[in-house]
């Protein structure tokens, strides 16, 4: 395949399966990040979105195909004997560069929400403490929780956990940004909150692929749509065109759900 | 029956140092065996399974025989096929190993109670082997199982007392020594028993202090 672009995509999958046990999660996905793009992935429940976004930062191992960031194949080294699997180490750095936003926010109990963001930039990457907590200050501030810096998370809100989450992923400089559902596990009054957060990033520039139920901001924030069903791609379009002129069947079935 | 109290004063010294040694040695091979039984945690839950087993053999091995029998063995039968240790380093050994075997397995129920998602969110950051460990997983392994520890401590001074067997000077043979020269079994082990409670009520009352802290952190949480 001719590359017609100049830029090296963010990411890129090509051919990308996964299985579980007899079971076709994934079958040879295709898609690609340029910088900057925010990717929505819709589909319904069980179309493998969430495996596919674990497959990216090797969370989930493939079982074919290739994970490119920025034109370097993550999880796997070319040596003398052939392709190996990436040793821990490798993985682990080129984790580094792949943000994550978890549905249950996952962060660390035992640190405070300033604890969680510095955490990774200092024990992982070793930039300097000063600078490190500098930056964060600033993304707490940014996501809105200045005053909650020193708290632990037990004592956060649901809203405010994930936001925390989602500056302490933005502490690691991602090249690309991924949300697993990052507000389904949310009340709906704090749904808001986040996806505020979310939409400022995707405007910033920032590359990201969410995984969402959230059509109102699939609509706003994404520049593409990427529907999936059973496992594959059905179909990929600019954001008002998939919500205004959806070409399958199967999209226009999921989305009237949605417009009820 | 008047008790002799001013004999157990004239030898307050002795007893001292008696407690002075059970309080060094336990708490010596208790840092030890934390480490110790740490490093073993990750061999608890290594992917080589060989590995595993050859750990679990251990730990299940070494939290089913006595403390006494254990003494016996390092000090008296080690010698027998060429290891000699002094008694000391014998007392402190045999705690350590022990000891070790009760943290490990301590600190692996601690680890399955973690949520399994803290683990994952780690590894999407790039922590991976024993930066995982150390960063992420051993402090809320601690938060979630020290007053276990605080226990298991307890059992370990209690355990000690065993040494005298070997004629280390801890509170137990102190105690014992001075009831044997002066004929005062009740003077003497009343305040080597007050000893040991006195002793265990402060480690209890650290526990209680380090589960205020923790249940801060833990408050709501899974």
């Amino acid at each position: 395949m001719p590359d017609d672009t100049q830029v090296v995509p963010a990411l890129e999958l090509r051919g990308v399966s996964k299985l579980f046990g007899d079971h076709e999660v994934l079958a040879r996905i295709d898609l690609r990040v340029m910088p900057g793009e925010t990717v929505c992935l819709l589909g319904p429940s069980g179309s493998g979105k969430t495996t596919l976004l674990r497959c990216i930062n090797w969370l989930e191992t493939p079982d074919g195909g290739v994970i490119l960031l920025r034109g370097k194949r993550v999880g796997v080294r070319q040596t003398h004997d052939g392709i190996l699997p990436m040793h821990d180490r490798e993985l682990a750095a080129i984790r580094t560069r792949i943000g994550m936003v978890f549905q249950h926010f996952n962060l660390w109990p035992h640190l405070t929400a300033l604890g969680n963001v510095i955490e990774s930039p200092i024990h992982v990457l070793r930039r300097p403490r000063r600078e490190v907590v500098h930056e964060a200050e600033y993304l707490l501030e940014k996501v809105g929780l200045s005053d909650k810096r020193d708290v632990y998370p037990a004592y956060l809100s649901g809203g405010q956990m994930q936001r925390v989450a989602i500056a302490r992923a933005l502490a690691m400089r991602p090249e690309v940004l991924l949300f697993d559902e990052p507000t389904s596990a949310l009340d709906p009054e704090l749904v808001g909150e986040v996806l505020t957060v979310m939409k400022d990033l995707a405007h910033e520039g920032m590359t990201m692929i969410v995984v969402t139920h959230e059509m109102q901001f699939a609509r706003d924030a994404a520049s593409r749509i990427v529907f999936l069903d059973k496992g594959r791609v059905i179909e990929e379009a600019a954001a008002d065109e998939f919500f205004e002129r959806p070409k399958t069947e199967r999209s226009r079935q999921f989305l009237e759900r949605y417009n009820r | 029956m008047t008790l002799r109290m001013d004999v157990i004063w004239h030898n307050a010294p002795e007893f001292l140092s008696g407690l002075a040694n059970t309080i060094w040695l336990c708490g010596v091979s208790m840092l030890l065996s934390l480490v110790l039984g740490a490093l073993f945690l990750g061999v608890l839950t290594s992917r080589r399974r060989q590995l595993r087993v050859a750990a679990q053999t251990f730990v299940d091995a070494g939290r089913c025989v006595p403390f006494l029998l254990l003494t016996y063995i390092v000090y008296f039968a080690l010698p027998a096929v060429g290891i000699v240790l002094d008694k000391w380093t014998a007392a402190l050994g045999t705690l350590v190993l022990y000891n070790t075997a009760y943290m490990a397995e301590i600190l692996r129920a601690g680890w399955l109670s973690l949520p399994s998602g803290q683990t994952q969110s780690a590894r999407a950051f790039g922590y991976s082997g024993f930066l995982l460990l150390r960063r992420i997983i051993l402090p809320q392994i601690l938060i979630a199982v020290g007053p276990v520890i605080g226990n298991q401590l307890i059992q370990l001074i209690k355990d000690s007392a065993f040494l005298s067997i070997i004629t280390i000077p801890e509170l137990t043979f102190v105690a014992n020594e001075v009831q044997s020269y002066y004929f005062i079994p009740f003077e003497s082990f009343l305040v080597a028993t007050l000893m040991y409670w006195l002793l265990c009520s402060g480690i209890e009352w650290l526990v209680r202090r380090g589960e205020k802290w923790a249940s801060l952190v833990r408050r709501n949480h899974a």
